[in-house]
């Protein structure tokens, strides 16, 4: 455990945010803990741990969905670059911070719209107009999401007539119309069959090219597959960080250890 | 698509971001203040109506008011046979809905098989829930005066608001009957309780708020229900009590008071109304008032009753 | 301490006495009639509003037969007057359906808009406390009883209106509408809200995800996928309207009259009811029979909408 990293060093990258100190409560229940995290710009940063652990919560901080409920409370501060602003700060508007950070969801929830409707939503809640200018991004956005060749000839088909895959790949162009600085994944193949999962993870693999990416997964080996680096968190409380390769090869600590060698969880 | 993102574009694009979302912002401020004016202009109503019977009403509210006959005379008149009226003919209407709702709706939730007839019922009474009123009074008017020739008396009237009010009775039941969880009623019959037993011992007693609160929701609005009871014909001048039910020399219980005319607190009311004089339709006030009293007292009777059942219990 | 009386019980059941299990043969047989006399009983008193129904129609068909006898079907729909106790006696139903449609059309103006915008503020603006507190407070305002309305509507809104407008007869189906439109309000609100409360959450958090506003996430998430709940709101709002009766008997007056303009007095149907009943009309007459005519149109027509509207709300929840 003791011995320094063999690892070759990554080559420099810049940071896109930067979590200080961050503390979360549903009322008086502390669910994160004093959290710091880097987030690497257009790289797959995975969290894990075992149910329970905050990684859901934590991600939600992200674009500030805990604004929805009541009785909650943000300390500490994500700050987003290049800007710097923290956006769990209470003056900061939550829609700024959604219009530049979406999300997918850990079950598939189009619109009961169409396809095209669905992947048109993000633009039109801009106030996007021009017709011309719609249809462009939301072929873009099923392009990147690589749904655009199995439902090109049916766009105005309802979305709940897609497969549960399809269906997810659709919330993706959903989130991807508007081009967000940052994409955060919920377990986004939780509810889905192996065939689709592997998809999507091949889809996560391209996307960062385009956009920063922060998956959380119940799935070890997905987290090993599509990230760059891993986070492991325990009982709302960030335990390790470190490049992914490190993480399951020689974690440095016990808990980590455990947790990926299938102990518990 | 990457050279797009805002990031990158520096803060000219944020700037217009936060523009746009400053102006959307601003039509949700002025919705929610529509909501919140809606809210006021229903309060508002509320107010000036409770406010127009009490400045009219009040001055007439008085212990001769509530004991006295009504009367030719604007000043002297009262609401005793009114207030009678209503309290038997409530206690009429409790005494037939309250078995027969219960009742349906124990067989609805408990016995019914899935067939052709259950769906009738269950149609039937979701479409009787709709019925307006006044199609009761015609009802009651056909069968309850002229066929059963029970005449204009309270046995009619209460029989009318029973049928009237017993489709809130059985759909408060069945909602109060489907929160209690499956496994009581396992629980039950692995003690080796008969299906009866089950529902008597657990179902009736666990559901007994939501059947309270429906059938009170069901008598206050039979308080107040003033057009079946105008078509039954009911519509008529009473100085008199019907006879006493208790304390009769000859029979300890009597019933005499069944076939009794009578009035009730609305039909007075509307007979103020109807009067051009002003002295009597400030006595419509004072009867309103008791009227609503009345009413609003039973429902919030109710809604306490669901609240603290709702917090108490925890399935 | 427990098992010794448990002990003794099986034992019993090991060895029972001879007679015991006639005993027990006995009461299976009484407790089996028990059960079927009470599921019996209970299958009748579900069955009463079965017999309410049947007999409501039964009623209504009979004196409207009975009508028909004396007053032809054309007649009837066609006629632009209804003047059954006048000696030059009219029948048409139309004159009594424009009041009812005038009375309902203007009851609608006020219950669909404000109803609908207090059940999105219900359900997607308003903290938890001022929701908590709004829909009790709206439920004792439907609790209300119509007369009260009516008598607000005579006395109070009447003469409110009148100071706007002098010209303003003293009954007028304007202000009996506006007054039914509020006394509506809680019941569009409270079954909308219903409706909008059923999108599943996960809809609302897609939405907000996207940089979506509150108002933008209502009107173009929750109330498209709230539709058919809304429109089964309305139309059951519709229903309540046309089958009201106290507050157009009080406010509009009872003078059939064939007109469209709410600032005229008309009767509805239902007022028509009432005024016939406050008379003292011989069981059997044409005049009896009337109102049994009249009666059948009006639950032919609540019994269209409550159709259309259960209908609708059944759609809605298989969507869900």
């Amino acid at each position: 455990m003791s011995t320094i990293s063999t690892l070759p060093p990554k080559p420099p990258t810049q940071l896109k945010a930067q979590v200080n100190a961050l503390n979360f409560y549903y009322g008086d229940f502390q669910a994160l803990k004093n959290i710091d995290f880097p987030v690497e710009k257009n790289q797959v940063t995975a969290l894990i741990g075992p149910s329970g652990c905050g990684k859901s919560t934590f991600l939600r901080c992200f674009n500030r969905m805990h604004d929805l409920y009541p009785n909650m409370r943000y300390e500490g501060e994500i700050l987003l670059y290049p800007d710097a602003i923290n956006i769990v700060d209470r003056h900061v508007d939550p829609i700024e911070v959604r219009m530049r950070i979406s999300m997918v969801f850990q079950k598939p929830n189009p619109f009961p719209k169409s396809i095209y409707e669905n992947v048109a939503y993000g633009l039109r809640v801009r106030g996007e107009r021009l017709r011309k200018v719609i249809d462009e991004k939301v072929e873009d956005a099923l392009r990147a999401a690589a749904l655009w060749d199995e439902v090109k000839d049916r766009l105005h088909d309802l979305a709940f007539n897609l497969s549960g895959g399809q269906q997810q790949r659709l919330c993706i162009a959903r989130a991807l119309a508007t081009s967000p600085e940052i994409l955060l994944f919920d377990e986004p193949t939780s509810a889905l069959d192996p065939i689709a999962t592997a998809k999507i993870e091949e889809l996560v693999n391209e996307l960062k090219e385009k956009v920063t990416i922060l998956i959380v997964t119940h799935n070890m080996q997905q987290a090993a597959r599509v990230s760059a680096y891993t986070a492991f968190m325990y009982i709302g409380e960030l335990i390790e960080f470190d490049d992914t390769r490190k993480i399951f090869t020689n974690p440095s600590s016990k808990l980590t250890e455990e947790y990926i060698t299938g102990r518990f969880g | 698509m990457t050279e797009k993102l805002p990031g990158t574009a520096g803060d000219a694009h944020l700037r217009a971001l936060r523009r746009a979302i400053a102006r959307r912002k601003t039509w949700d401020w002025l919705f929610a203040l529509g909501g919140v004016l809606a809210l006021v202009l229903a309060l508002l109503v509320f107010a000036m109506l409770f406010g127009q019977m009490l400045k009219n009403g009040l001055p007439h509210l008085s212990w001769d008011f509530v004991s006295s006959f009504p009367s030719r005379r604007a000043a002297s008149a009262g609401i005793l046979s009114a207030w009678v009226g209503t309290s038997l003919v409530m206690l009429v209407t409790a005494v037939v809905a309250v078995p027969v709702g219960v009742g349906a709706g124990i067989y609805l939730e408990e016995y019914a098989p899935k067939n052709l007839l259950t769906d009738i019922i269950e149609i039937n009474v979701t479409n009787l829930a709709g019925v307006p009123s006044i199609i009761y009074g015609l009802l009651a008017l056909g069968l309850f005066v002229y066929q059963f020739g029970l005449g204009q008396s309270i046995a009619a009237a209460g029989l009318t608001l029973a049928l009237l009010i017993l489709p809130v009775v059985i759909v408060a039941t069945r909602e109060a009957i489907r929160t209690i969880p499956q496994n009581i009623r396992e629980g039950a019959y692995a003690c080796g309780a008969t299906k009866w037993q089950m529902v008597s011992q657990h179902i009736i007693p666990y559901s007994l708020p939501g059947i309270m609160t429906g059938v009170i929701i069901g008598l206050a609005r039979a308080i107040g229900e003033t057009a079946p009871i105008i078509t039954i014909g009911a519509l008529t001048f009473i100085a008199f009590l019907p006879p006493s039910p208790l304390g009769n020399p000859e029979h300890l219980i009597s019933f005499e008071w069944l076939a009794a005319p009578f009035t009730v607190m609305p039909i007075q009311m509307f007979n103020w109304i109807s009067r051009p004089e002003e002295a009597f339709q400030a006595n419509a006030a004072a009867a309103g008032l008791v009227l609503v009293v009345m009413t609003l007292s039973m429902n919030a009777v109710a809604i306490g009753i669901r609240y603290h059942f709702r917090k108490r219990i925890k399935w | 301490m427990d098992s010794m009386p448990l002990k003794h019980s099986s034992q019993q059941w090991i060895n029972p006495p001879a007679d015991h299990r006639v005993g027990v043969r006995a009461i299976k047989r009484r407790r089996h009639l028990a059960e079927r006399g009470i599921e019996s009983l209970l299958l009748l008193a579900a069955l009463v509003s079965v017999f309410t129904t049947i007999a409501i129609v039964a009623i209504l068909v009979w004196e409207s037969i009975l009508f028909f006898r004396t007053v032809p079907l054309f007649d009837f729909l066609t006629d632009r007057q209804w003047t059954p106790l006048f000696d030059d006696a009219h029948f048409g139903i139309v004159a009594l359906l424009s009041g009812t449609l005038t009375t309902t059309v203007v009851a609608l103006l006020v219950a669909i808009p404000l109803g609908t915008v207090l059940a999105i503020y219900l359900s997607e603006f308003a903290p938890f406390r001022v929701r908590e507190l709004a829909k009790p407070f709206l439920e004792m305002l439907g609790g209300i009883p119509t007369i009260i309305y009516g008598y607000f509507a005579l006395l109070f809104v009447t003469p409110l209106l009148q100071r706007i407008y002098p010209d303003l007869p003293g009954f007028n189906m304007l202000s009996a509408g506006l007054v039914m439109g509020i006394m509506i309000v809680p019941y569009v609100s409270s079954l909308s809200e219903d409706a909008m409360r059923a999108v599943p959450m996960n809809m609302r958090e897609a939405s907000y995800a996207l940089g979506a506003t509150r108002l933008q996430t209502a009107l173009f998430v929750v109330t498209p996928a709230a539709l058919s709940g809304l429109a089964s709101s309305y139309i059951l709002g519709i229903s309540r309207a046309v089958g009201e009766t106290m507050v157009v008997a009080i406010a509009a007056g009872m003078q059939p009259s064939f007109t469209f303009n709410p600032l005229e007095p008309a009767a509805t149907i239902t007022a028509y009811i009432v005024q016939v009943a406050l008379g003292d009309l011989p069981h059997g007459s044409i005049g009896y029979q009337t109102i049994f005519a009249a009666g059948l149109t009006l639950l032919l027509i609540t019994l269209l909408f409550n159709i259309l509207g259960h209908v609708l709300r059944k759609h809605f929840r298989e969507a869900y």
